[in-house]
């Protein structure tokens, strides 16, 4: 079985789709030299027309592709670091996501953004450190993390061929994985995927957090029996597939690399006790709420949610149950 | 005001290269993790413009912020603690390379996001004044800078409400991999015609011009003028990011340009002014300086995980922890 690894999940999701649809093309900066080692050779292969460096106009060049797609094309960005998405909310957001409804349905826009090296690199400090999927899935553009080299595959494809807005993030966390990887296909949006059955409590992961909790649960396993849950699109989340899980386990706790206040761990768990009893009160290990996440690497860590904390969780409310 | 001894200036840029070529070190050892964008090359930039500067007056830098800060006159040992990330460095070790500040000095960051510094100081120094001071400000910024709307706003700001803001643009010729020629159209100093404000292109390889026109510019502005514009040229000696030194990108800068850039060494020409005793004396103090420096970072405390939101609010407001 060949070994793909996550950065190669997506720079082959990239080249199949630049092959497949003339319509595809990707901008950003530096995509030629292939800075962020994802783009990387797209540009001797596909041309400088179809991967084109842009200036540093991230706003500019977010509302052009808007303006490429609503031509018919099927533009795709990639953003050098995740806080660059804050900076081009307005574009995506007030612009790319609004146009189908405000236009009475007269258009798409067919847009993929993709971060790759989403939250903490370790040592980029303040400004180059978040992850701010939730804010996306508040507005409800359609959002994907990734946790594993063939879902970074199969989910980019479905992104660029989707026909609205898609922003991927790709974590640093997940980016150096590798895989054994046997077939590439597109993975369809909104599917959640159990990447290990248990009975006792289900454990919702989200993006290089899905390994983590796998590694957790491997830890408990002679005391709990754990269920790990991973989403893979965050919205529209597949509220469908947990439900199906937690109605099985009872418990949940959500593992979610972001802050606290209104992030997606605290709509995951509103969504599943409005639909299933509960055995026990769920419990999300998170960022706090706030949260920059500090330089010093210590402390860098400190804030992010770890292994152990998971792990706590996990006991809590099997305690709270029992 | 301006502080036109060569020696002083020597200094400045020989104790920048010097700081950069330790923290590179630093970066290859793991003690500074993360890497840094080094401002090897582009010392005379920062050295010149600040030695321009008066005590009340405030500036904010870039990505490839440790030039600005050194030259502002921040202790070395300091820095260099925080780019070691320990509690002693001048952000307590939360900032890093790129967001040290020092604002005791009038230095309020460097910034990691491209552009974003110039509106920043329009708003400080139009304060300061408000507040009866004689403030000016400095924007660095680098080439890429000037595609970017929001600095272009600051610059309409500025121009409007004459906030007296030099617009340093440090044009080393690249933006990451992207030349200037791909990247802006019209010119760099057209960009400021197109807001009235008064421009200047200068070699940025040598210290003494930067530090001519800077003066010359913070006269005009102490004067009662409003904000203006310096684009210095000048060349990148080393990598965009030391994350180069790891991986290679494919050759964006043609290699006999390296050369010849290389080849205009702001520590050189400004240490030609010197006389061979002076320089001897001042290259000595600067590596004790920074001998001591480098102790000092690497023999501070780290600091504790349990204060890692230490600082999150200036109000007191305590967060809620991640849980568990
Ligand atoms: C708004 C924004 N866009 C992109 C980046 C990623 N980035 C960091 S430095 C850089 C290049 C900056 O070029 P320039 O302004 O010429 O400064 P130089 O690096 O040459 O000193 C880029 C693209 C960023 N930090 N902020
Ligand atoms: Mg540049």
């Amino acid at each position: 079985m060949p070994r793909l690894s996550y950065r190669r999940a997506l720079t082959r999701a990239l080249a199949d789709e630049l092959t497949r649809d003339e319509a595809v093309f990707v901008l950003g900066e530096d995509v030629q030299v292939g800075a962020s080692l994802v783009t990387t050779g797209l540009a001797k292969r596909f041309g400088t027309e179809r991967v084109r460096d842009t200036p540093l106009s991230e706003q500019a060049f977010t509302s052009f592709a808007t303006g490429a797609a609503l031509a018919g094309l099927r533009p795709v960005i990639e953003f050098q670091i995740p806080s660059l998405l804050f900076l081009v909310f307005e574009q995506i957001v007030n612009h790319a996501h609004k146009f189908p409804l405000m236009t009475g349905g007269q258009c798409s826009v067919p847009v993929t953004y993709l971060v790759p090296g989403s939250g903490s690199r370790t040592g980029w400090a303040g400004q180059h450190s978040d992850h701010p999927y939730s804010l996306f899935a508040h507005v409800g553009v359609v959002t994907v993390v990734p946790a594993t080299p063939a879902d970074a595959y199969g989910l980019l494809v479905t992104a660029i061929r989707h026909d609205d807005p898609v922003v991927v993030f790709a974590p640093a966390g997940a980016m150096d994985l590798r895989d054994d990887v046997d077939d590439l296909a597109p993975v369809p949006l909104g599917r959640g995927r159990i990447h290990r059955f248990g009975d006792d409590v289900t454990v919702v992961a989200i993006g290089h957090l899905v390994h983590d909790a796998l590694a957790v649960a491997e830890e408990v396993a002679d005391q709990v029996s754990v269920e790990v849950f991973d989403p893979r699109t965050l919205y529209p989340f597949d509220i469908d597939g947990l439900t199906e899980s937690v109605a099985r386990t009872g418990r949940l706790v959500v593992l979610d690399d972001a802050n606290r206040s209104c992030g997606m761990a605290a709509e995951i768990i509103a969504s599943v006790v409005e639909r299933v009893p509960l055995l026990a009160p769920p419990r999300r290990v998170t960022r706090p709420d706030g949260a920059v996440l500090p330089f010093a690497p210590a402390l860098d860590r400190a804030v992010q949610p770890g292994r152990d904390q998971l792990a706590t969780a996990i006991h809590l409310t099997m305690k709270d149950s029992s | 005001m301006t502080d036109a001894d060569p020696v002083r200036l020597y200094r400045t840029v020989r104790l920048i290269r010097r700081f950069e070529e330790r923290a590179v070190e630093l970066v290859h050892g793991g003690q500074i993790v993360g890497g840094i964008h080094p401002y090897l090359g582009q010392e005379g930039i920062a050295a010149g413009v600040c030695a321009a500067l008066g005590a009340d007056d405030v500036l904010a830098g870039t990505h490839r912020g440790h030039g600005h800060v050194l030259a502002r006159g921040a202790d070395p040992a300091r820095m260099l603690a925080e780019l070691c990330g320990r509690v002693t460095g001048l952000n307590a070790g939360r900032g890093g390379s790129m967001h040290a500040a020092d604002l005791s000095i009038g230095v309020l960051g460097a910034n990691a996001i491209v552009g974003a510094s110039g509106a920043i100081i329009t708003g400080a120094v139009w304060a300061h004044r408000r507040r009866g001071r004689d403030t000016v400000g400095v924007s660095f910024f680098g080439d890429g800078a000037v595609n970017e709307g929001m600095l272009l706003e600051a610059f309409n700001l500025a121009a409007l409400w004459r906030v007296p803001v030099l617009f340093v643009c440090e044009n080393n010729g690249y933006a990451t991999t992207m030349p200037v020629a791909g990247a802006v159209a019209g010119s760099i100093a057209g960009r400021a015609a197109a807001f009235d404000l008064p421009a200047v292109q200068v070699d940025g390889q040598d210290p003494e011009t930067v530090r001519v026109a800077a003066s010359a510019a913070v006269d005009r502005m102490r004067a009662g003028g409003g904000p203006e514009l310096i684009e210095a040229r000048t060349y990148r000696f080393d990598a965009h990011h030391t994350f180069e030194h790891a991986v290679r990108l494919d050759d964006y800068r043609p290699p006999d340009e390296v050369t010849r850039g290389r080849a205009r060494d702001p520590v050189r020409i400004q240490g030609e002014r010197l006389t061979d005793a002076d320089r001897a004396a001042v290259d000595a103090e600067v590596e004790a300086t920074l001998d001591a420096a480098v102790r000092f970072a690497l023999n501070s405390p780290e600091p504790d995980p349990a204060d890692a939101l230490t600082y999150l609010y200036a109000s007191g407001l305590t967060a809620r922890t991640g849980g568990g």
